[in-house]
């Protein structure tokens, strides 16, 4: 770090600071990768260990597996199952929500239950999953909903549960309709913890992604994994677990693209709220 | 604005223009209001009775505990008295009537961080359908009213408390309501801003020709603005006394407040509100 010099004008001294704290921020979430790979690089460079092979022979693997080979049909295969499930689980958790949130009444009767199936891990349903759904594609995607509907569900009831009275009452007086006030106050007043609920969802989602494919499945990343480790084809997968950790890596990059977007407002209002 | 209103006068009542009904815009009959509390019912309204004619600046003071808050949201239809009738120009409050604009105390509360302050405004003549152009027009023309016209594209937390309370301000004149109610609107802004904010409200009350409805703890602003001024006591609320208050208008912060009628005024109030 170059200290600010008194020569220099304000202006391009502090440029020069951003600048400078911009490129240290970056260097500190960037050097421990660096180190880590170049360790695992020369570590394992003339493995001969079946377990563990060469990191360079992973990462072929991933390029000739993944990129351009035979694996790319379990990677969409992967995806397809959890972009429909993400979608349905998040969906079905806001529309439930609002309704529990809307119906008293409702609310207290199933309270108790809803806590209960959120409770239970959701990989303990695959037998039952099989078994009423058989193995292909429904039974994979009716997991990864059910699994993460909960995180969603309850956030969105609990955010909604939390609207500011001042708010409704002034919906009120400026004349918003009952459906009006929930589309155009309650939800956006609870979209930070409906966002919250999304996010865990998200992971719940990949984890059950997985889950699903490894138990009884002919496709799938999870199945490609299991499948490679069964026939001591430890390049591949490792090469598996890569890729789901860039999925994972990737689908919270655009989660929280898409989060800064819709609650700009709400981060620019608590670094407000924060300088007073 | 495009519609051109009755004229108002600036005096009390039974000084309104000759052609207006003379229907009164507020009348409370001997509304009393009890909540059912842990330690079993409260009485926030004892009996109050006290009407509020077109065009008239009406002040409610009281101390803290007075039942002010509980005394406004009957007026405005939020909350329902437990026996005796409020009505709104002759009719019944039975929920928020359309023609009712009101000013919470708490600006940071009733303002929609997700929206800009030109969408704020917008809104409650949004869901009364008026039309795309015209809407635009009137946004414009409200906010520059009370000195915001640049202030549109901000986000209301962007703005000092004094500009958000004129958002809000903005928002429940935008849809030109015959009677605007105001809750300790300046009580959570410094002194400068707050006599700013007071003689903005008497201008725009005349530019709108709005009938206001002025809830404070603070006698020195009630005289400052009223025609009437009604004071009521702590609980159990009831009217204590109406006083006329027949200051000249305009109003002025440096002389009206010089006048020796004005200290006779807040020397009678305080009285009464202190219970001497």
């Amino acid at each position: 770090m170059s200290s600010p010099s008194l020569s220099s004008p304000a202006g391009s001294a502090l440029a020069v600071r951003v600048a400078n704290s911009a490129a240290a921020r970056a260097l500190t979430r960037v050097w421990l990768f660096v180190v880590l790979f170049a360790v695992w690089w020369f570590w394992s460079a003339g493995s001969k260990s079946l377990y563990f092979p060469p990191l360079s022979s992973i990462l072929k693997a991933l390029w000739t597996q993944w990129v351009t080979g035979p694996a790319r049909a379990e990677l969409s295969s992967s995806l397809e199952h959890l972009l429909v499930g993400y979608v349905i689980a998040g969906l079905a958790g806001i529309g439930l929500g609002a309704l529990l949130w809307s119906a008293r009444y409702l609310r207290d009767a199933t309270s108790p239950y809803l806590y209960f199936l959120y409770v239970l891990p959701a990989p303990v349903l695959v037998p039952a999953a099989m078994t009423l759904f058989g193995i292909g594609f429904t039974m994979k995607v009716v997991l990864i909903a059910f699994a993460a509907l909960w995180p969603t569900l309850l956030n969105t009831l609990d955010g909604m549960r939390g609207v500011d009275q001042v708010k409704l009452d002034t919906a009120r007086v400026l004349g918003v309709s009952p459906a009006g006030r929930v589309f155009r106050v309650v939800m956006p007043a609870a979209a930070p913890q409906i966002v919250a609920g999304l996010r865990n969802s998200l992971q719940v989602a990949i984890i059950l992604m997985v889950v699903s494919e490894w138990e009884a499945s002919s496709d799938g990343i999870g199945y490609y994994i299991v499948n490679a480790q069964q026939s001591f084809d430890y390049v591949g997968m490792w090469s598996g677990i890569i890729v789901l950790a860039l999925i994972g890596t990737v689908a919270n990059l655009l989660f929280v693209a898409a989060e800064n977007r819709v609650l700009h407002w709400h981060y620019g209002a608590r670094a407000v709220e924060g300088n007073r | 604005m495009n519609e051109v209103r009755p004229e108002v006068t600036t005096a009390g009542p039974g000084q309104d223009g000759p052609a207006k009904d003379d229907t009164p815009v507020v009348s409370l009959r001997q509304v009393r209001k009890v909540y059912a509390s842990a330690g079993g019912a409260k009485v926030a309204l004892q009996d109050i009775t006290f009407e509020v004619a077109r065009g008239e600046f009406a002040c409610v003071v009281g101390p803290s505990g007075a039942g002010k808050t509980t005394l406004l949201r009957t007026l405005a239809g939020l909350a329902q008295p437990t026996s005796g009738a409020a009505l709104f120009e002759g009719a019944p409050l039975r929920s928020v009537p359309p023609g009712i604009g009101v000013v919470f105390q708490d600006y940071g509360r009733s303002l929609y961080p997700w929206l800009t302050v030109a969408r704020n405004v917008d809104l409650p003549l949004r869901v009364r359908g008026v039309p795309r152009a015209e809407r635009a027009h009137r946004v414009a023309d409200v906010l520059a009213s009370v000195g915001l016209a640049d202030a549109g594209r901000s986000y209301p937390w962007q703005l000092s408390g004094g500009m958000q309370q004129r958002v809000a301000i903005a928002r429940s004149l935008a849809y030109r309501p015959d009677l605007l109610l105001m809750d300790e609107p300046f009580a959570s802004v410094d002194a400068q801003t707050r006599f700013e904010l007071e003689d903005l409200i008497l201008r725009v009350r005349q530019e709108f020709g709005v009938t206001v409805v002025f809830v404070t703890h603070d006698i020195d602003e009630a005289v400052y603005l009223a025609d009437r001024v009604i004071a009521i006591s702590r609980s159990p609320g009831v009217v204590t006394e109406v006083v006329d208050v027949t200051l000249a208008r305009p109003r002025d912060q440096i002389t009206t407040k010089a006048d020796p009628a004005f200290a006779r005024y807040r020397e009678h109030l305080l009285g009464l509100v202190m219970n001497r």
